[in-house]
């Protein structure tokens, strides 16, 4: 167990200094929801109503950010590239590579949480998060869950080419959907349903809870089990589907 | 676990894909010590055969012992116990083969020094570069690297050279060598003859999932087919005449060409080569 531990670490330390190392990924994946953070607050500066929502929108995008998207690109790059099938074939149990891609991915949102609140406080006006508990708890929760559901994705990708528009073509209409919902009092109620089912928009509300108004998670129960639900299901073809090979010859 | 045994066996080994049949009951022992290799052409089954014996793959029946273990059980102990160079295996862009191999070399209980592991694959000068700035013959190198880190007792090698130009295969068929003289056994796959005839003790030719033939080199060259003898007659014409007693046969040209007081020009008499009896045997016919 402890062997299993220590080859985890060995792994989390080495994706840590790889992922500074790869500079698109860590825009992508990092600096690009802080941008929008930056160019949103300047745009909404003065406006308090807009910016209580616009900082928990950015925590909600960078949760999915740091995981669904990551993880998808990770995953297919490695597989299509062959280092999968060579970790495969290490003497490293399985839960310990997993492990330290997971540490990777959690340390990323962390990273990024912390800052958002951090801004939050500093520039525009909302304090600190009235509920850390519910805001860790739905943190937990969406990590776990969207990062799922990037592995789960992963294996509908069919190579690396095309991995940025199968991403986007997710990514991109599902924060649209969930921003403009939760934004919007006037927003259709077939969308608003839509955005209900949908991971993001329910993340949102607990984060907005946790870090706004300062509502425990028993407030938000249901939209953390839309979440834990659509973990559930990331979960089960994550593992059920997972090919460490690209699908050649 | 059975220490002294074979270091692999397989007895009639099948692997199906729907109705594709890629393996068709093979049968191998490969001896602790020795290199083995697997020659064929493209889609023989060489690569299926190795990577059920690596525990990449399961197969659809037949039994396989690798060191004593059954392979597809997939046991971490097995695992550090071999070393693989797969046909296509990648390594993340941004990491130097020093810390690759610092990092691979932290899942086996003993692993080799990493300054000599880089020195034995001739990475020395590249130990700290990315390896996206890797060429490819260097990359190929990390494979080799990658694979005895872990100081393992037997190796796989699916076609460790291909894409290599002259020069970098002999060098990796150096540090084959040097790891036979280690006392490694070795399982390599080629397409290339001469890898196979220069390299492996034992070499069986496969072709459709099936063994044609198994022996040494040399064995499998003699055995298999007749001696060629080969002149030119005095109006020039080339003669050529295939017999399995070839000092009969140069006895009584000898004799004629005396008694018509002419000359065999250009006389020779060939063994067969290892390539001979390839080409016969995997010729689609």
């Amino acid at each position: 167990m402890s062997e299993t531990l220590a080859l985890s670490w060995r792994q989390y330390r080495l994706e840590r200094r790889l992922f500074w190392r790869n500079p698109s990924a860590a825009f992508f994946n990092f600096v690009l929801p802080l941008l929008f953070l930056a160019a949103g607050g300047a745009i909404l500066s003065g406006n308090q109503t807009d910016l209580n929502k616009l900082i928990p929108s950015i925590a909600g995008m960078s949760v999915m950010s740091t995981t669904f998207t990551a993880l998808a690109y990770n995953i297919v790059f490695l597989r299509e590239r062959g280092v999968l099938k060579r970790i495969r074939g290490a003497p490293m149990p399985t839960i310990s590579y997993f492990g330290g891609v997971a540490g990777n991915a959690v340390t990323n949102t962390a990273l990024q949480i912390a800052i958002i609140v951090v801004c939050g406080r500093a520039f525009f006006g909302i304090g600190w998060p009235p509920h850390w508990g519910t805001l860790i708890v739905f943190v937990l929760v969406g990590v776990v869950s969207l990062a799922a559901l990037g592995v789960a994705f992963a294996h509908a990708i069919p190579n690396f080419e095309s991995t940025a528009a199968y991403v986007n073509a997710i990514f991109l209409p599902v924060v649209f959907v969930s921003f403009y919902v939760f934004d919007s009092t006037g927003a259709p109620e077939f969308l608003r349903t839509i955005a209900d089912a949908l991971p993001l928009k329910p993340l949102i509300d607990g984060l907005s809870g946790a870090m706004v108004a300062g509502h425990p998670f028993s407030d938000n129960l249901d939209a953390l089990a839309v979440i834990a639900l659509w973990g559930a299901f990331g979960l089960y073809f994550a593992i059920r589907g997972f090919s460490w090979e690209g699908k050649r010859k | 676990m059975n220490e002294t045994g074979p270091a692999i066996e397989v007895s009639a080994l099948c692997k199906r894909y729907g109705d594709y049949e890629a393996v068709r009951s093979i049968d191998i022992a490969v001896n602790r010590g020795e290199v083995f290799g697997l020659l064929g052409p493209n889609g023989a089954g060489k690569t299926t055969t190795v990577e059920i014996l690596e525990g990449y793959r399961s197969r659809t029946s037949g039994e396989v012992s690798v060191l004593g273990y059954d392979p597809a059980e997939r046991s971490l102990e097995l695992r550090r116990r071999i070393g693989v160079v797969l046909q296509s295996g990648g390594i993340y862009s941004h990491i130097t083969p020093r810390e690759a191999l610092r990092h691979w070399a932290s899942f086996y209980p003993h692993p080799r020094q990493v300054d000599e592991v880089l020195e034995l694959a001739g990475l020395q000068e590249k130990a700290d570069v990315r390896s996206r700035k890797l060429s490819g013959g260097q990359l190929r190198r990390l494979d080799f690297a990658l694979a005895l880190i872990g100081d393992p007792e037997l190796i796989f090698l699916d076609e460790p050279t291909t894409g290599f130009d002259p020069e970098a295969r002999r060098a990796a068929w150096e540090t084959i060598r040097s790891l036979r003289d280690l006392g490694k056994t070795i399982l390599l796959t080629t397409h290339y003859l001469e890898e196979a005839q220069t390299l492996a003790d034992r070499v069986a030719i496969v072709k459709d999932g099936r063994i044609l033939a198994i022996g040494a080199p040399r064995e499998l060259g003699v055995g298999a087919a007749h001696y060629r003898v080969a002149w030119r007659d005095s109006s020039g014409d080339l003669i050529e005449r295939e017999t399995e007693d070839p000092t009969a046969l140069l006895h009584e040209l000898t004799g004629q060409a005396l008694e018509r007081g002419e000359q065999l020009q250009e006389l020779s008499v060939e063994r067969p080569t290892l390539e001979d009896v390839y080409l016969e045997l995997t010729a689609d016919v």
